[in-house]
Parts: C-alpha cells; structure tokens; sequence
C-alpha cells in the first residue's frame, strides 16, 4: 500500500445453511437438479401461500452465532425486504432487518505468518432466503427457482480489516468455521458462499472512515484479493490526485482484474424493509440454546489451541486447522504414534502435496488416516526408513493398497537384524583393511565412505542407525 | 321433488342427507337450477362448477350410503374467488389473474373436500377484498337480493349474496375489514369473523396478512356453528394459525343469555347513522335484557382512529402482498418489451383503481423517510385499540353493536368517493386490528325492506360465547326472517 494510508474493509458473507430444505417450504436444496425442478407453490411466490421456518435453518444459525461469540436473541423477528426482479417471485424477500437472530460477536484470525493474532468484530448475522437465477438468452430471459428460497446467513463484519490478505485470511476463518459446525459446505463454486466487500481508505492515523465503495460478485478468495488490492489502489489514486472518492458500489470484472462502477439505476433501490406479518416472531428459548450449545463440535481456535499443548507449533495448528477434513485426517493418522509431531509433518507435506498436485479432495487423493498411521508406525518402529516410506506413500496413493503390503511389495523394509549388518560390517571392514588404518590414524571422514558400503552391501536396506551404532563400535574395537 | 331443497339450511339437509331422505345429488342440482335461473344478472357467481360439482355430490352420496359421513357431507357451498381451488381458475375478482388456475388448494378448500362438501363455484368479491360493495370487481358489481338497485356489500358480497339468493346452504368468505359482516349485514344472512388465527390462511390470496381472517356465511347462526369447526384448526402450512383444539361450537347454542353482560360501546353509535339501524339495534339489547342479559356501557375510546390506522397497515401489507403479480410467472403480461415496461404494462392493465390506489397508499407508508410516521404510528395506534378492547371485555362478555352505519347503499353511490365508500366499515375495522372473533345476524329491516345487522363482538378465542348470544335471539324468533323477492 502506497505509504501514508491505511484501507478499511468490512465484510458481508452470505453462506448457503447445510439444510435439506428450504428456508420457508419442502424443497429440496440440492445442487445441480435440472432446471425448476426443486420448486413449489410457495418458493415460486403462487397466490395465497405461506412460508413456513425451516428449524433445523434456525439451529445452524444459532451455532454460527456460538461459534463466533454473538449475542444470541431469543426474540428475533423477519423482515420484508421489497424490490422487484424477476428472479424474486415474490417481489419481496424474507430476510431479518430490525432484530436479528445473532448479534455482535467476533472471529479472532490465527497468527500465522508471524502477524499478531487479529480480532475482526461482527455486527450481526441472520438468516434470509435466497433469490432464483436469471439466465440470460439472445432471444429471451428465463428464471431457474430452484435456489429460490434456499437459507442463507448473513454474517456481516465490523471494518476491523486492513490488508487484502487479512480479508482473505477472515474469509478462511469464516470457512473453517462454518466447516466445522456442519453449518455450510462452503462451495463458492456453487455459489453457497458469496461475499460483498466494503473498502475505504483514509490517511495513516486518521480517526474518521473514508468514502466506502461496495464491491459485489466476489465468488472467489482470490478475486476478493485481487478486488480490494484493485480498490485501494484506485481509492489512493483518487486522493493523491486530489479527486474525492464517491460512494459507490462496484462490480469486479474477473476477466480484466478491476473493479468498475454498477449503473445507478441497477441499485437506486428503497427496500421498504418492514416486519413480515406472516411469520411469528422467532422465539429461541433458553433450554433449546442450551440443546444447541451442549452439541456443538470443537472449533477451529480450540483445536489450535490444543495441538499447541500437544506439541505442535502454531504455525502447524494453524495449518492443520484450517480445514477440518484435514484436523480429523491429521488426528486419526497420529492417534497411534508416539511422535504426533512426524504425522503433524507427513500431513502437511506428503499429504497435502498428493492433494493439491491431483486437486482432489482428501478422501480420494489419500490412503486412509488409518493406512498412512499403519506407515508411520513402520517408521517409528524402524521398519521402514523416512525416505522409504514416502516412495511407499506415493504409491500407496495411486495403489490404494495397505501400508504392509506396500512396504513388502517394494522391498523397503530395513533391515535391522543386528546380526546381519554385523556381519556385513565385517565383510566391508575386511575389505577395506587399507582405509580402516587410515581411519584409525585419524581420517574420521571415512565414517560416511563405511557406511556407504555397508548400506550398498545390504541392498540399501539396512537400518542405517543401527549401521552407523556397530560400525562406530567395530571401528573403535581395534584402534 | 329438488324443488326448494336449495332454501334448506346445512343443519336441516344434513339431517335430511343422513336419513337418506334427500341426496345430495337432488341438493346440488337444486342450487344449481337457482343458480342457473338467477345468474348472470345477481352476478353472485364468477365461475360455476356445474360438472365438479356433481360429481363431488355423487361422490357424498356414496360416502352417505356406506354411513358415518361428516357434517359437511353433500352439503353443497359457494366460495370466494380467493380461496385457491385446485383446477379450478381463482381470480380474486382481478384481470391480472384472470385465467389463473391454481395447482394446490387452499388449506380450508382442503379440509372442505375430506368432509365430502360441494363446491357450486367460486364467487364474486373486490378486487383482492379491496372494498366494501362489490363494486370493484374485474366482473362487475353483485347486487343486493333484496333491491338490485342497491350493492350486496363487500369484499365479499357475491358470497353474502349466494346465501341470501338461496343459490347455495352457505358460503366462504374472508373478512380483513369487515368483508364478511358488512356484506351478511346488508344481505340479511348470518356471517362469522374468526378470532386471528383461528382459521388458516394457507391458499387464500392475500390482502393485509395480518388482518385477513376466514369465515362462513350462513342462513343461521347453527349453520355457522357447524361450518366454523370444519374450518378452525392448526395448519402446519401456516406458521400464524393457533394450534388451540377447536371446540364444538354447535354445543354452545341454545344455553341462552341469563347473567350474561352485553357491552354497549358509546363510540359505535355515531351521528349521522341511519335511524332505523340504531332502532334496531337498540331494539335487539332490549330484547337481551327481556332474555335476562344485563346491558353495559363501555367505552373504546380509540375507534376514531381505527380507519385511518387500518388504512396504514392493510395497505401497506397488501403493497408487498400483491407484489407478486409482475406478469413474470402467472397472470396476466403486459406487451413485451424490457423488464420495467413489461411490470408496469402488466400491472397497469391487470389492477383496477381501489388496486392500485391501496398499493401506492402503502408503497408511501412504508418509503424510507415515512415508515416511522405512518407505519410504525399505525402499529402504535393498534395497540391501544386492542387494549381497548380488553379493557372493554373486563366489564362484559360480549359486546353488540351496529355492522355499518346504513343499510345496504345504492350501487353507484359512493364508488367515485373512497372516503366515503372507507367509512361503511367504521364499526367493523377495529375488530381486525384486534383481531378478535365477530359475527353478524339479522336484527330487523329497514322502510325500504333492506336487512339490518346486529354484530357481536367476542374476546379473542371467544366464538362460542359469541355464537351463544347471537343464537338466543335467533332462537327467540323477535326477528322474522325476510327471504328477498326474488
């Protein structure tokens, strides 16, 4: 950032609640049914229908709302939110306006990167129901409903945030959360998690909030990046040319990296927000949020939190963490080991390499936790050497064979009969009569050159602790 | 031998139906033949079933013979055009939906269907129950029964004027302002307001979501009795509808009025109302007190408030109800052409004025700037006006007033004049922004023949107390029933 000012960005998430139905009828959620397959009477907006609360959509709410600190109201009522489009059926949208299911709250960032640890405030977060989708044709538009209705929460951010990377990092945060409480598959691709940013810039030091202009349409982290970087940018530029900000909202064009301004008459909206008549308020009693709060899963801080006690470093909590297929992963595979700190490491190297060089998921790309603990055993059990068991992984990976049978099949287990490679010692000892004088007299280097014949002499099998342990002691024995 | 079955009563053809005396195919066809004598010019009847309707009798008359059939069984009713009826076009009185056909039922139309009911076909109203006379319907107006020169009342007059008419044993309607009582007032037929909640909404078309309410119109307060059980009850489509058990209501009638006290509120007899009206009413809480009730005054001082209050919040919930109809999915579509001119060409042709006139009052009520002046004023001012009313109600059981200031209108007479035509519901609004039980009853004619309406108030879940007192003078026989000449 150009020195001297600072950038204040706040965000606002939509992410699609993990329910079977939908917010306000039967209808199935899924993704991916043919066109207005998932609809009926009421998510099409028919004459006379009514909505009715989805339960299990207010439960997810009430968890994301725990999960990040919010004051839960146990009065909270919905709203209509009024504009016409045709992806909108009933020319209003049930969202919640005054009183809200959650309030106040925070998501504390992890402090990786050596950055400190970062707060980032929320204002609120409540439940609404998705809109259809426009889909634009030469000769006509038509309307797909079948995301009509969908639960949508809406988690809006205080403007704590200053950099790009630190929106994004919130953002991860936000989706390891919601990861983690079953609350969202969090699949931007999907659509099911969406975000709008709010970005100004002021001079360094400066108590006062700059100009704000809204960015919407960011479905990726990385184009929520690229946006803000774009948008501080074009913001400073404004100032330093002595030009003002004018608020404004934005679209950002993925295709050319920038940000540019929606028409004005694409959002010269009044909402008419008012209390919807047809739903009772919402009532969330005490032993109800008790029920919620006994069941929820340890969250993302937690866990760090403990992987920390258990011996890993932040950093590696904060990795593991980050998702939590992988956390769970990462714990099966160490539930046997003595050393949670090798399978700390193997997770974050070998697996997440396998991972991120196939892009498939984790289930697929990767033997079972229980397959790659059964290697690292092996390991730990001298078994088989670091080097050997990272071939048998990668082949492991492609095989989906077990661990044993892997090791076996490629003839990787060492060696670590203390007979054997006493008696291979012996043989290279004898051998080289020469260079053990020499060694004798002084030459400590050919150490390394006697463990090399022993090791090329047992096939490269030989436990090479235990060769390293008999040769210092047959050397030693006749000086 | 249908000859006349059409005048039965539900109480008396039930009887007939389950003896085996009538069938309900004979009772059908019976409405029907009025219907096809008195239609098109009562224009009480937008859309006839004929066909459905028959074969749903001879569908009753099979349940009938094999015994144990519900109380509604064979019984043949007449429906408002906002109730959505499978396969059946609902129109609410409205070109834009015109020639909508629903592919669900309403929830009430549902529960009719198991009992075994008739439906003889959907009938005239206003516009989206926007009005009080019937006057501002995409079809044309339905006149008075009694006087064809005179409005049958509204929103649900062609419903008021079915029963009236003898067209069919009793009707639907729904009741946001006083669109069931103020027809059945000047109809001369008997019509029952449900406390909020009691009914559910599911599939009736709404006006104001927080007023509307459901209820029957009848030829006694028996009928009305017997056709309330069938419609209260819990819906799980309706998140605002009371899971309350719904009681016998039939079980309250006949216990008379000794001991009761009636409440005379000051407020509802105001000057300028016609004379005969305050006679009769008058006459009828002399009659109550001759039956052994105790009369109280009572005040409700807030009902001056009650239109303008009404007008606030009815349209403006009814500016994001009928939002809906953009010409997108259903309904009538204006000329294409972009998306703006497609929602205004629809909506212009598909509205009529009251229409259009209430959504802009409510699109300004709710504007940003507005809404804490007017709609949130108007939620205020509702409050007090209940509280009146339980104020009220802790010195009485019930409390009687006049339906409407005057007998029916003269067709014509106050359409170019809405504040005129908003003034006819003065003593029935606050009831809805309470949302307390009412129904109403004949209680005497006036010099040109025209019904008169007594109404009855209840507290809130109160409809067998109320069916009790309006029963009682029914019973007494002071009132003779005047079928109209027609």
């Amino acid at each position: 950032m150009t020195a001297g000012y600072e950038a204040v960005i706040g965000l606002e998430v939509h992410a699609q609640l993990l329910t079977r139905s939908k917010l306000f009828c039967g209808c199935s959620t899924a993704f991916g049914a043919p066109a207005n397959e998932n609809v009926c009477p009421v998510c099409l907006g028919m004459p006379g229908v009514l909505p009715v609360l989805n339960r299990r959509a207010v439960e997810l709410a009430v968890r994301v709302g725990l999960a990040a600190h919010c004051e839960i109201a146990q009065h909270s009522i919905f709203a209509r939110k009024s504009y016409f489009y045709p992806d909108l059926p009933k020319g209003y949208q049930i969202s919640q306006y005054e009183l809200p299911v959650c309030r106040g709250g925070f998501i504390d960032l992890p402090a990786d990167g050596g950055e400190a640890p970062q707060r980032v405030r929320l204002v609120r977060i409540h439940l609404e129901e998705d809109a259809g989708k426009n889909i634009h044709g030469a000769e006509a538009s038509l309307v797909d409903f079948n995301r009509s209705g969908v639960p949508l929460l809406e988690i809006v951010s205080e403007p704590d945030i200053r950099s790009a990377p630190a929106a994004v990092s919130y953002l991860q945060e936000l989706r390891a959360l919601l990861l983690y409480l079953d609350a969202s598959d969090v699949r931007m691709e999907e659509g099911s998690f969406r975000c709008d940013v709010n970005v100004s810039v002021r001079r360094a030091g400066s108590e006062t909030l700059g100009v704000k202009a809204e960015i919407k349409n960011l479905n990726s982290f990385r184009f929520v990046e690229k946006a803000i970087g774009y948008e501080i940018a074009r913001q400073i530029g404004e100032l330093e040319a002595g030009r003002r900000v004018s608020q404004e909202t934005m679209l950002f064009d993925p295709e050319r990296e920038v940000t540019r301004p929606m028409r004005s008459k694409e959002l010269a909206h009044d909402y008419r927000y008012f209390p919807e008549p047809d739903l009772p308020p919402l009532e969330i009693p005490g032993p109800l949020l008790e029920e919620i709060r006994v069941a929820m899963p340890e969250l993302p801080a937690e866990r760090r939190a403990r992987y920390v006690t258990e011996g890993l470093s932040g950093y590696e909590a904060a990795v593991l963490t980050r998702d939590r297929g992988l956390a769970d992963y990462y714990e099966a595979t160490a539930s046997g080991l003595r050393n949670r700190k090798s399978a700390a490491n193997w997770v974050m190297t070998e697996v997440l390499r396998v991972v991120n060089e196939t892009g498939r998921s984790l289930a697929k790309a990767v033997p079972s936790p229980a397959e790659t603990g059964r290697l690292l055993a092996m390991v730990e059990g001298g078994t088989v050497s670091l080097n050997g068991a990272k071939n048998a992984f990668q082949a492991m990976c492609r095989t989906q064979q077990g661990a044993e049978a892997t090791v076996a099949e490629l003839g990787l287990t060492q060696v670590s009969d203390d007979a054997k490679i006493a008696e291979a010692c012996d043989r290279v000892l004898a051998a080289e009569a020469q260079r053990v004088a020499e060694y004798r007299g002084g030459r400590d280097k050919l150490f390394g050159f006697f463990v090399g014949q022993v090791m090329k002499a047992m096939g490269g099998r030989a436990n090479p602790r235990l060769v390293n342990e008999v040769l210092k002691r047959k050397l030693g024995e006749g000086a | 031998m249908s000859e006349g079955l059409n005048r039965l009563t539900i109480a008396e053809a039930r009887r007939l139906l389950s003896a085996r005396e009538i069938s309900a195919h004979e009772l059908t066809r019976a409405c029907l033949d009025r219907i096809a004598a008195l239609e098109p010019s009562l224009n009480a009847f937008v859309t006839v079933c004929e066909r459905e309707a028959l074969e749903q009798a001879d569908a009753a008359d099979r349940r009938l013979a094999a015994g144990g059939a519900p109380a509604l069984c064979g019984i043949p009713l007449a429906i408002k055009d906002i109730f959505a009826t499978r396969g059946v076009r609902t129109t609410c009185a409205s070109r834009i939906l015109a020639d909508f056909v629903p592919a669900y039922d309403a929830t009430v139309i549902a529960r009719l269907r198991s009992e075994g009911a008739v439906f003889l076909g959907k009938t005239n109203m206003d516009e989206f129950a926007m009005g009080s006379s019937t006057e501002n319907s995409a079809f044309g107006p339905t006149p008075n029964p009694y006087n064809r020169e005179r409005v049958a009342g509204g929103s649900s007059g062609g419903s008021a004027a079915a029963v009236a008419a003898a067209e069919c044993l009793g009707a639907l309607g729904t009741d946001t302002g006083g669109s069931i009582r103020e027809p059945a007032a000047f109809c001369g037929v008997v019509g029952l307001k449900p406390t909020y909640s009691r009914v559910s909404r599911y599939g009736v078309i709404a006006y104001a979501s927080s007023l509307d309410q459901v209820g029957p119109f009848a030829k006694c307060v028996t009928d009305a009795a017997i056709m309330l059980r069938v419609l209260a009850g819990i819906d799980p489509r309706d998140a605002t509808c009371t899971a309350r058990p719904v009681p016998d209501y039939e079980q309250a009638l006949g216990a008379g009025v000794k001991g009761l006290r009636i409440g005379v509120p000051h407020e509802f007899f105001v000057e300028g109302m016609q004379p005969e009206v305050e006679a009769a009413v008058r006459g009828a809480l002399d009659h109550y007190r001759s039956l052994g009730a105790e009369t109280v005054a009572v005040s409700l001082p807030h009902t001056g408030y009650a239109i303008a209050c009404y007008y606030l919040i009815a349209t403006a919930e009814a500016s994001a109800n009928l939002a809906r109809y953009d010409g997108v999915r259903y309904g009538l579509r204006g000329a294409a052409g972009d998306l703006l001119a497609l929602y205004c060409r629809s909506r212009a042709a598909g509205f009529g004025a009251e229409v259009k006139r209430r959504i802009m009052l409510g699109t300004f009520a709710l504007s940003a700037g507005y809404y804490d002046a007017y709609y949130l004023k108007a939620q205020k001012v509702r409050t007090l006006i209940r509280a009146d009313f339980e104020r009220a109600f802790a010195q009485c059981d019930v409390i009687v007033a006049p339906t409407a200031p005057t007998t029916a209108f003269r067709i014509g007479e106050k359409i170019a004049d809405p504040l005129q035509m908003y003034l006819s519901d003065i003593f029935t609004i606050s009831v809805n922004l309470a949302g307390l039980p009412a129904m109403v009853l004949p209680c005497g004619y006036d010099g040109d023949g025209l019904p008169i309406g007594l109404q009855l108030i209840a507290p809130a879940f109160g409809e067998q107390r109320m069916l009790q007192v309006a029963d009682a003078l029914e019973r007494s026989g002071r009132v003779e029933r005047r079928e109209p000449a027609i």
